[in-house]
């Protein structure tokens, strides 16, 4: 990680820098704004980041969410019926940096498209957002949001997965700032049963060729997991569970498994 | 408001690109490599040529229609017969050589999304043949509105799987073939239906495509000795558009009109008319035209014809579409259906609603030519499909749906 005068570190980078010394994972929540209502999703996120989550992400509900899986499908298409738009996800954006915690936006990019790439990074740093997370997006096609990010310093978080060539890990990680998101297993988000051994080895293949931290999503749902994934990685994103959970059980269900996961990132430590 | 990328892999224009997950860009890649090597490997070329000759039926054969001409100001009007290939339309040729690729790649699982189930019947069918695992996805809407069809997947082999999230229509029906790639792409080939998604698809497709064209175009000169006027195909997501329009690009007099779909009226808001009610944006992995919100949301399109029924259109339509070199118009429901039965009553040919949509372009065209015109119109599906819709538009069928008109017994 570099930084310059110019550039300092966002609030994500520096929040996996201060984990890192602590010598355990970050926990990153991912809930989608405008689930169960716009209010309510604010809510749950500031409730998640007292519970224990470092950094959030922030959803934008889309009408083609073709990285998620069923219980994410399901919570943004509940959010969208509701008439939820793309700038109450800046609004949970400012909330979250508010209650202390770092803000990653995650979202399709023809959201960011469809707004202009240069507005969409003004305003997601207005709110104080650290970056962006951007599943559909890879950094072949990332032109003008890399140079909005640059403009903007915001951190720009491209994925990596199990089939990722070296090659590929070259071109994603070298695109990226801030942290680089391992996709844990091909697929779509979603819980499973275990997390492969497929996560740790794109971990150690990223690693060989960035010093970026490298964060693991898709399938983590429970304390052993976080506990098990934060052993080789800087930081734990868990999604589908946490949405199910909210959902089920409402901000008090979040809050006990935030509490749980938080337990498993510092059982991991390194 | 485009992304122009840099110099991205897959262009046409400032449209197209990979707008996809990271986890894909490897099978793409290698996809590419495959398609790429096979289009100049005699031994991939012989076979596909087999197929189409001993089992598609190609060279499909070009019909004058004088009669149906009558009602299209008089204009000369020739009909490329794709309705005539096994299964009964264009997307046969496609389905075929990707199929082939699949088996060269040494995947044994295809998959494929569908809306009317023209799409999905051709890959069960190529699955058969070739002996591939078959999954299609396919809108839960949509297989109540073609359960004959989700019938004849079945009959074929293919496992077809009711798609019930979003609108459960087409555009769901491909994100749930986009998931189920990501999670087993090392077994599986995805046998996109048309000339959209991220590269190589478009590309790929539409060269699977080209014979369309290639034997459209000579088979004019044979018979009329010039080039026509013009060439109308309908525009779904533009498949046998691309067909029978690419080899006709260089011929600079000679004019490309795609028809969409108008549904109810463009100004109604229900239609698939994206280049007249929709605007730049990215779905399905590809940079092109998209029916949306002001958020950018998709928005659900309309038509009577569940093949044109789709809010994305082929990246290299909206190249064509902004370089001037093809022209695109809105065609209704009403006049679609009245072309519909104009060709049936004075052709004896019962065509696809969707290529009904192009007649109708024909019709529309001719008045503006006069009789000196001469009009090549894609026919790219046979109707069988669409009986039950176009009796129940018609009102041939009494409540009970046993052709016992009321009232007239």
């Amino acid at each position: 990680m570099t930084t310059t005068a110019a550039h300092p570190l966002s609030p994500g980078a520096r929040t996996l820098q201060r984990c890192r010394a602590e010598g355990r994972a970050a926990l990153v929540g991912y809930l989608p704004v405008g689930f169960p209502s716009v209010a309510g999703s604010i809510e749950a996120m500031v409730a998640m980041v007292a519970a224990g989550a470092d950094i959030v992400e922030v959803g934008v509900p889309y009408s083609d969410p073709l990285m998620d899986g069923p219980v994410i499908q399901r919570a943004t298409e509940a959010a969208l019926a509701a008439g939820t738009r793309v700038e109450d996800a800046f609004a949970a954006v400012r909330a979250v940096t508010d209650a202390g915690a770092a803000a990653y936006v995650m979202t399709y990019w023809n959201l960011v498209l469809r707004r202009g790439v240069e507005r969409f990074a003004a305003e997601l740093a207005a709110a104080g957002g650290s970056g962006l997370i951007t599943p559909d997006l890879i950094p072949d096609e990332a032109a003008r949001w890399l140079a909005a990010a640059q403009a903007h310093n915001l951190d720009r978080v491209f994925l990596v997965a199990p089939s990722s060539t070296p090659e590929r890990l070259t071109i994603a990680t070298s695109a990226c700032r801030g942290f680089v998101y391992a996709a844990s297993t091909m697929g779509v988000t979603g819980t499973r049963e275990t997390v492969g051994s497929a996560a740790e080895a794109v971990v150690e293949r990223t690693r060989a060729v960035t010093e970026l931290p490298v964060c693991v999503g898709l399938g983590v749902s429970n304390q052993a997991q976080a506990a098990d994934v934060a052993r080789f990685a800087d930081g734990v994103i868990v999604g589908s569970a946490l949405v199910r959970a909210l959902g089920e059980g409402g901000i008090p269900a979040l809050e006990a498994l935030t509490r749980q996961l938080a337990a498993g990132v510092r059982e991991g430590g390194r | 408001m485009t992304e122009s990328g840099t110099g991205s892999a897959g262009r046409f224009g400032k449209f197209g690109g990979r707008y996809v997950p990271e986890a894909l860009i490897p099978a793409l890649e290698q996809l590419d490599e495959v398609r790429r090597k096979a289009m100049v490997d005699p031994e991939f070329g012989g076979e596909l040529d087999r197929l189409h000759r001993t089992y598609t039926g190609r060279p499909s054969i070009i019909t004058e229609v004088p009669r149906f001409a009558e009602h299209c100001g008089g204009a000369r009007v020739l009909l490329k017969r794709e309705d005539l290939n096994h299964t009964g339309s264009h997307k046969i040729n496609n389905v075929l050589g990707q199929a082939l690729l699949a088996k060269r790649m040494g995947k044994k699982r295809v998959i494929a999304e569908t809306g009317a189930g023209q799409h999905g019947v051709a890959t069960a069918t190529a699955a058969a043949l070739l002996g591939l695992d078959c999954i299609v996805y396919m809108g839960a809407i949509d297989t109540r509105r073609q359960a004959l069809n989700v019938a004849r997947m079945r009959l074929l082999g293919a496992e077809v799987i009711a798609v019930t999230n979003g609108s459960q229509t087409l555009k769901d029906a491909v994100n749930e073939a986009l998931r189920d790639w990501v999670a087993n792409v090392d077994s599986t080939h995805y046998i996109l239906g048309t000339v959209t998604g991220p590269h190589p698809f478009p590309e790929m497709v539409r060269d699977f495509h080209r014979i369309i064209g290639v034997e459209a175009r000579a088979q004019v000169l044979d018979l009329v000795g010039r080039l026509p006027d013009a060439v109308l195909a309908c525009v779904g997501g533009g498949s046998n558009a691309m067909g029978i329009f690419h080899r006709f690009l260089d011929d600079a007099s000679v004019r490309l009109v795609g028809l969409e779909a108008g549904g109810d009226g463009v100004a109604s808001g229900r239609h698939a008319a994206r280049f007249s009610g929709g605007t730049r944006g990215v779905l399905h992995g590809a940079s092109t035209y998209v029916l949306q919100d002001v958020d950018g949301q998709t928005v659900e399109s309309h038509s009577v014809s569940a093949g044109l029924d789709y809010p994305s259109v082929g990246p290299e339509h909206a190249h064509l579409f902004e370089t001037g070199r093809a022209e695109y118009r809105p065609v209704t429901d009403d006049e679609a259906m009245e072309a519909f039965r104009l060709l049936c009553r004075t052709e004896g040919i019962i065509p696809a609603i969707e290529s009904a949509h192009a007649l109708a372009g024909a019709m529309a065209l001719g008045l503006e030519l006069g009789p000196e015109g001469l009009m090549l119109v894609s026919l790219s599906g046979r109707g069988d499909k669409d009986v039950h819709t176009a009796a129940a538009w018609f009102g041939l069928l009494d409540d009970s749906g046993t052709g016992d008109p009321g009232g007239r017994t």
